[in-house]
């Protein structure tokens, strides 16, 4: 630890403070403010509308799928970075970091371009057995899981690296099958970095804009989800409701930071 | 014989771990691996264990060949130097895990695990965390969970390596008790020759990939195979054209033994009841020599002073290689 002069000290935070205060504190408490300008009446407005209810449901349901197979292929990525040598392990690790590089504008362009029905390499084929992948479900969790793919393999391979493979050593010697190698042990250490990449791709699901209103056609009351609703209440003077989905949004992201913040420490205590 | 490794080679890249490695390892002994670190000791006994892959060659194991058997198949035990406890797991759960993978019931698996920990004096620790044990204990704990299983051998890497002086000498001593209580086949690497000559019934001296002695520590001391075991397994020093232990030598005052050579005491000694010396020969050369206290005061033995040395009947030597024949070796 650096020790620094008591004024240097108190200047130090107050700059810091300052930062995040005009960065973000400031414009999500005007956000706030404006969403309960009038009351809960924005919230009511908004919620009497199906199409903002809908919207909200399309995002839950597109974020939870993704979420579920990020989960899925993040830790099975992880334990093929850390436990296996293959050719093309250092390519694999680094296009897993491409997303955090990649405007998701972009990411939703490059799907269309592989997946459009109309124009796209691999979209007829798809549509012509009966799955249309953009414009629908299909892609939005596609868009969605590009957008989070790192969260998840980033947390688990430093608690992988960490751990070694001797406990897993341990427990084959013992009789365990790969499963229950797995099951057993290997899951157990690295739970809370499962857990923490799950909160984390969730906030990051929630609110990705840019690739879903591509991806997505951002047909309102079918493929529309909250972020898009937000931008079209604001562009059709509705301020007042997009605020209030807004703070809703930013709720539910909080919460989940917070929830992080509780499981950290007992992630270093055990 | 218990454990059978024929024609075993192992490469790691350019590195050649193991050599043509052909041992029997005794039914119900206790065995070290016994060589320095790298000489491919650890690697053998992860492939008796299955953890590692022979490139060629075949392992069988109580008479079943387990050269391509996945290492749960093979009923080993295994003990690793840094413990791999599971470590959010109780000490008891930690015991019981074999058995529970092999589905025993209840009722079998607590008394086992009951009986265990009174094995490894572990049985107040039953509840707690591995993180809330001493070193000592999480070893002895592994080794509770690996004899769990009723292994046909326990397979130990360097089980006492990570361990203080005091309480590595404790378990090494506990380890051998506790073979003559369960005579399971116990094979263990170690690099200290101390450690293997008080623990093991016999000894595998490996080195560069090879296997350069096997034999009992007794057999090893007094009629080391070559250079490398005799060097490895004690001190050794030169006189005339042998090497042979420093305590070998016998110093007298008058040239009156055979064979004996003239020298001249440059340095000596004492470290408590033993006295060392440092001779010189008259071909330039230091001999050392190690004595009682009492025959070296009774010889009145100082700095300066000239004595003969022969070396002492029965004294195990191996011929001593000249630096010429070295060079043209090494050339």
């Amino acid at each position: 630890m650096v020790e620094l002069p008591l004024p240097a000290r108190w200047a130090v935070r107050l700059i810091a403070l300052a930062y995040v205060f005009f960065l973000v504190g400031w414009p999500v408490i005007t956000l706030a403010q404006r969403a309960f300008a009038d009351g809960w009446s924005n919230f009511s407005q908004a919620f009497a509308d199906p199409d903002v209810t809908h919207a909200l449901l399309v995002t839950l349901e597109i974020s939870v799928w993704a979420v579920v197979i990020n989960t899925v292929f993040g830790v099975g990525m992880a334990l093929l970075l850390v436990r296996y040598e293959f050719p093309g392990k250092r390519v694999l690790s680094a296009f897993i970091d491409v997303p955090m590089s990649m405007s998701p504008v972009v990411i939703g362009l490059a799907l269309m371009l592989v997946y459009s029905g109309r124009y796209g390499w691999f979209g007829p084929t798809l549509e012509a057995h009966g799955f249309v992948v953009i414009f629908n479900s299909p892609g939005m969790v596609m868009a969605t899981c590009f957008v989070a793919l790192p969260l998840v393999v980033r947390e688990v391979v430093p608690v992988l690296e960490e751990i070694g493979d001797d406990q897993e050593q341990a427990a084959r010697s013992l009789g365990a099958n790969a499963v229950q190698v797995f099951r057993r042990i290997t899951l157990p250490a690295v739970k809370w970095a499962v857990v923490y990449g799950v909160v984390l791709s969730l906030a990051r699901c929630l609110g990705e804009f840019g690739a879903l209103k591509i991806v997505s056609g951002n047909l309102t009351g079918q493929t529309q989800t909250a972020p898009l609703v937000v931008e079209q209440k604001y562009n059709n003077f509705a301020q007042g409701e997009a605020y209030a989905v807004s703070f809703l949004l930013v709720l539910i992201s909080v919460l989940c930071l917070l929830v992080v913040s509780l499981l950290r420490p007992q992630e270093s205590s055990s | 014989m218990s454990i059978e490794i024929s024609d075993v080679n192992k490469r790691f890249g350019d590195f050649v771990a193991l050599e043509d490695v052909n041992v029997s390892l005794p039914t119900g002994q206790l065995t070290a691996l016994l060589g320095p670190s790298g000489g491919g000791k650890s690697t053998l006994l992860r492939i008796i264990a299955g953890l590692e892959k022979a490139d060629t060659g075949t392992v069988s194991i109580e008479g079943v060949d387990a050269t391509r058997m996945s290492p749960q198949k093979r009923n080993v035990g295994f003990v690793f130097q840094h413990y791999a406890v599971f470590k959010h797991m109780s000490v008891a759960k930690n015991v019981a895990f074999g058995l529970e993978i092999r589905k025993r019931p209840k009722d079998e698996v607590r008394a086992r695990v009951d009986e265990l920990l009174r094995l490894v004096h572990l049985s107040q620790f039953a509840d707690r965390l591995p993180s809330q044990l001493s070193g000592g204990q999480r070893q002895r704990m592994a080794l509770a969970r690996a004899l769990a299983v009723q292994p046909k051998v326990l397979l130990l890497d360097e089980p006492f390596g990570a361990l203080d002086a005091k309480v590595r000498k404790e378990l090494r001593e506990w380890l051998r008790r506790l073979h003559d209580e369960v005579p399971v086949t116990t094979v263990f690497v170690t690099h200290d020759q101390e450690e293997a000559m008080e623990v093991a019934d016999e000894i595998v001296v490996i080195n560069d990939g090879r296997i350069e002695q096997v034999g009992t520590p007794d057999s090893l001391y007094d009629r080391p195979a070559n250079d490398f075991v005799m060097g490895f397994l004690g001190e050794v020093t030169r006189l005339g054209d042998v090497r042979l232990r420093p305590h070998d030598i016998e110093i007298s005052r008058s040239p009156d033994l055979a064979g004996s050579s003239p020298a001249d005491v440059l340095r000596l000694t004492r470290v408590g009841f033993e006295v060392r010396l440092v001779a010189g020969t008259e071909d330039g050369r230091e001999v050392s020599v190690v004595t009682t206290r009492a025959h070296a005061r009774s010889l009145g033995l100082a700095e300066g002073e000239r004595v003969w040395l022969t070396p002492s009947s029965g004294a195990a030597t191996v011929p001593a290689m000249t630096p010429l024949v070295r060079a043209e070796l090494a050339g």
